[in-house]
C-alpha cells in the first residue's frame, strides 16, 4: 500500500473513547453509587491497566512473564506505606510501633514512586532471569514474585510492611468525591479518575508500543536471532520491556490497594497472575484494546452477570439444579477453557480498535465502488 | 544438637518423598512434550478431595484407596485429551497457557464441589498411627515414604528401560516427529505417561494428607509448584533427578521451617526471627540459582537450539 493511511478509524477512535469517559461521568452523577455497574467499572479500569502491562511483555515482547503479582504487590505496599495519614500510623502498625515512616507524600508522588519501586525490583530480578527462554523465564518470574511475597510477610521488615498484618487507611477511590462542608457528595469522581489514571497510564504503553522502541519489540518476539542481527540489543530492550511494563504493573498495584481499601501481602497469590494472563489471552495477545475490552468483560462477568448462578433460581415452580455458591467461577472456567481451546486468537488477535474500523471502512468503500 | 534437627530432618525427608511421587509427574510431561503441566499439582488435590468423598460415602477404606487412584488416573487422562491434545501442533504457550486453565477450572470445580470449606482427610489405619523413632515421634507414613518411593521409582525406571511402551517414551522424548514416523502413535504414549503421572501423584496424596490432613481447593499449587522446582532441580526429562531434587527441597524445607528453633537451641539467635515465613521462598530462590548456575539441572542433558 503506498496509499497514506487514512486517519478517520484512528479520529472516530478517539471520538468513542472520549465518549465512554463522558458517559461514566455523567452515569456515576445519575445513578446511585452503590451500583454494581460501579463496582465493576472501576475494578475493570485497574485489571485493564494490569492486563496491558503484561500484554506489552507477553504479547508484545514475546517474554512469557509469571511475575505479575509480585510487581502488583511492591506498587500496592509502596502507595499505601507512603499515604497512610501519620494520625492512623499508630493504629494501623500497632505491633510495630507506629512503624519507622512517619511522613506522607502527595498522592500523584506515592503512585509514581510505587511504579519506580516495581520497575527497580524489576531490574534486579531481570538481571539473571531475562537471560532464560520461555518456560524456564515463567517459571523463574513466579518463583520471584513467590520471594517478594515472602520478603513482605516478614516480620523482620514489620517496621515498613506491618509484617503479614493488612495495610489500611491510606486514600482510596471514594475520596476523589468532591464534597461540600458537610460531607455530602457534590460531585461524583470515584470512577472517572481510576479511568483517567488506566487511561493515561494506557496512553504511555501504546505511544511506547508504537514508537521504534515498540518496533524494536516486536521484531524481538517475531525472531530473536532475527531481531539481533538487525542490530537490536536483546538485553537492553527485553530489559527495558520488562522495568516499563512492571513500573506500570506497580501503578495498577496501587490502584488496586485503593480499590480494595485494604492491603494484604498474602492475596497477591500466583493465582492472580493467572487471572491477568487469562483475561490477557481472552483479549487476544497482542491487543491492546483486547486486553482493555477482555478486563471489563471479565469482571462484569465474575461479579456482576454471572451472579445469578450463584443463587438458587425458580422457574415458574421448577428448581433449576446445580445453582449454589461457585458455580458461577464453574461456568466462567469452563468458557475461558472454550475460548483457550478453540478461539485461540481471543477477541481481538492482535487486532487493534482502530484495525477493526479501518477495514470495514476499506469495505464500504469498495462497495460505493 | 542431633535431636534438635533430627525431627526436621524426619518430616523433610518424608514431604520430600511426597514431592518426589509429584515432581516424576511434571518431569515425564515435559520430557515428552515439553509442556509445564501446570495442572498436575491440581490432580494431586482433586486426589485428595476424591478420597474425602469416597470415604463419607461409606465405602470401606480398602476398596477407597484404589479407587483413588483409579479416578485419579481417569482424569489425567482425561484433562489430556480434553486440554492438551487439540493443541498439538499449537504453539508451546498455547499448551501452557491451557494448562493454567485447566488449573483454575479444577480448582473452582473443587470449590464450589467443597463450598470452599477445608475437609477432613480420612484417617487411614496403620500408616497414621504414632511411632516412636529415638527421641522423636512420627507418624507411620513419615518412615514409609522414602521406601515407598523408591520402590516405585524403580519399578517405573524398569518400565521405562525394559518394556515397549518405555521404549516408545524414550524415543517420543528424543525425537516427537521421527517417533512419529517410526510408527509409535504418540496419543497412546503421550496419554502413558499421564497416566503413570497421575498415579504417582494419586499414591503422593495419599501419603501427603495423612500428614497434612486438610483439603481445601488450594492445597494442590504450592506443593505442586514444589514439585517442578525439584523436577527443574534436578534436571527436566529425568526421573532419578526428580527424585533427588524433591528430596533435597523437602529437606531444605523443613530445616528452614525450625531454623529460628534449632538456632535458638544452639544459642546462635537469641529470640526467633521470623525464618520460617522464608521456607517457600527458599525454594524459588534454589530454582533460580540453578537456572543460572546450571540450567539444565543436576542430571539433565544438554539441548542446543536449533535457528
Amino acid at each position: 500500500m503506498n496509499q497514506k493511511k487514512s486517519k478517520v478509524p484512528m479520529i472516530v477512535t478517539l471520538f468513542l473513547i472520549a465518549a465512554i469517559y463522558i458517559a461514566v461521568f455523567i452515569a456515576e452523577q445519575t445513578l446511585p453509587s452503590t451500583s454494581m455497574l460501579f463496582t465493576v467499572l472501576k475494578k475493570g479500569a485497574v485489571y485493564a491497566l494490569v492486563a496491558v502491562s503484561m500484554n506489552l511483555l507477553n504479547g508484545f515482547t514475546g517474554i512469557f512473564s509469571l511475575g505479575q503479582a509480585g510487581f502488583m504487590l511492591v506498587g500496592a505496599y509502596v502507595y499505601g506505606i507512603f499515604t497512610i495519614p501519620v494520625a492512623q500510623r499508630a493504629a494501623v502498625y500497632q505491633y510495630f510501633d507506629g512503624g519507622i515512616v512517619q511522613f506522607t507524600v502527595p498522592l500523584v508522588v506515592a503512585m509514581i514512586l510505587s511504579g519506580l519501586a516495581a520497575a527497580f525490583f524489576a531490574f534486579l530480578i531481570g538481571l539473571p532471569v531475562l537471560r532464560l527462554k520461555s518456560d524456564y523465564l515463567a517459571i523463574a518470574t513466579l518463583g520471584f514474585a513467590e520471594i517478594i511475597r515472602a520478603i513482605f510477610q516478614w516480620n523482620g521488615l514489620g517496621p515498613v510492611t506491618n509484617g503479614s498484618n493488612m495495610l489500611r487507611g491510606f486514600p482510596n477511590f471514594n475520596d476523589f468525591n468532591i464534597t461540600d462542608g458537610n460531607g455530602n457528595v457534590t460531585v461524583y469522581l470515584s470512577t472517572l479518575i481510576p479511568f483517567i489514571i488506566a487511561g493515561v497510564c494506557i496512553l504511555l504503553i501504546v505511544l511506547l508500543i508504537n514508537s521504534s522502541y515498540g518496533r524494536a519489540l516486536k521484531a524481538i518476539r517475531d525472531d530473536e536471532v532475527a531481531a539481533e542481527a538487525m542490530g537490536i540489543n536483546l538485553a537492553h530492550h527485553k530489559r527495558l520491556a520488562f522495568c516499563i511494563s512492571s513500573f506500570f504493573a506497580g501503578v495498577g498495584g496501587a490502584m488496586l490497594a485503593m480499590y480494595q481499601t485494604t492491603v494484604q501481602a498474602k492475596s497477591f497469590t500466583s493465582a492472580m497472575t493467572y487471572e491477568i494472563l487469562l483475561i490477557v489471552v481472552i483479549g487476544g495477545i497482542g491487543s491492546v484494546t483486547g486486553s482493555v475490552f477482555s478486563s471489563f468483560l471479565f469482571v462484569a462477568c465474575s461479579e456482576w452477570w454471572l451472579r445469578f448462578l450463584d443463587e438458587k433460581q425458580l422457574i415458574g415452580d421448577f428448581e433449576v439444579p446445580l445453582l449454589r455458591t461457585g458455580f458461577r467461577m464453574v461456568v466462567f472456567s469452563v468458557i475461558i477453557m472454550i475460548v483457550v481451546l478453540f478461539f485461540r486468537r481471543g477477541i481481538m488477535g492482535d487486532k487493534e480498535l482502530p484495525d477493526l474500523l479501518s477495514r470495514r471502512a476499506a469495505k464500504k468503500g469498495r462497495a460505493v465502488k | 544438637m542431633w535431636d534438635t534437627i533430627f525431627p526436621y530432618l524426619l518430616s523433610g525427608v518424608s514431604v520430600g518423598g511426597q514431592y518426589a511421587l509429584i515432581a516424576i509427574g511434571y518431569t515425564m510431561v515435559y520430557g515428552i512434550l515439553r509442556l509445564i503441566n501446570f495442572a498436575h499439582g491440581d490432580v494431586f488435590m482433586v486426589a485428595g478431595i476424591i478420597m474425602v468423598y469416597l470415604a463419607a460415602s461409606g465405602l470401606p477404606l480398602w476398596l477407597c484407596i484404589p479407587l483413588v487412584l483409579l479416578i485419579t488416573v481417569a482424569v489425567g487422562f482425561l484433562i489430556e485429551r480434553a486440554a492438551y491434545k487439540p493443541l498439538r501442533s499449537a504453539p508451546r504457550m498455547s499448551v501452557m497457557i491451557s494448562a493454567i486453565g485447566v488449573s483454575y477450572t479444577l480448582q473452582n470445580l473443587v470449590l464450589y464441589i467443597t463450598g470452599g470449606l477445608n475437609k477432613q482427610y480420612p484417617t487411614i489405619p496403620w500408616i497414621s498411627e504414632t511411632m516412636a523413632i529415638g527421641a522423636a515421634k512420627t507418624k507411620v507414613v513419615t518412615v514409609i515414604t522414602p521406601f515407598l518411593v523408591i520402590a516405585l521409582v524403580v519399578a517405573l525406571v524398569l518400565l521405562i528401560n525394559k518394556t515397549k511402551i518405555g521404549m516408545a517414551m524414550r524415543a517420543v522424548s528424543k525425537d516427537f516427529e521421527t517417533s512419529q514416523l517410526m510408527g509409535i502413535k504418540i496419543n497412546n504414549v503421550i496419554s502413558a505417561t499421564f497416566i503413570i503421572g497421575s498415579f504417582l501423584a494419586g499414591v503422593g496424596s495419599i501419603l501427603f494428607f495423612t500428614n497434612y490432613p486438610t483439603v481445601i481447593q488450594t492445597s494442590g499449587a504450592m506443593p505442586g509448584l514444589k514439585a517442578f522446582v525439584a523436577a527443574v532441580f534436578g534436571g527436566i526429562g529425568s526421573i532419578p533427578g526428580a527424585v533427588i531434587g524433591a528430596f533435597i527441597i523437602g529437606i531444605m524445607e523443613n530445616i528452614i521451617k525450625g531454623l529460628d528453633v534449632i538456632l535458638f537451641k544452639l544459642g546462635i539467635i537469641a529470640q526467633p526471627v521470623g525464618l520460617a515465613t522464608f521456607s517457600d521462598a527458599f525454594t524459588f530462590a534454589l530454582l533460580i540459582i540453578i537456572l543460572i548456575v546450571k540450567p539444565t539441572g543436576l542430571f539433565g542433558e544438554k539441548v542446543t537450539d536449533k535457528v
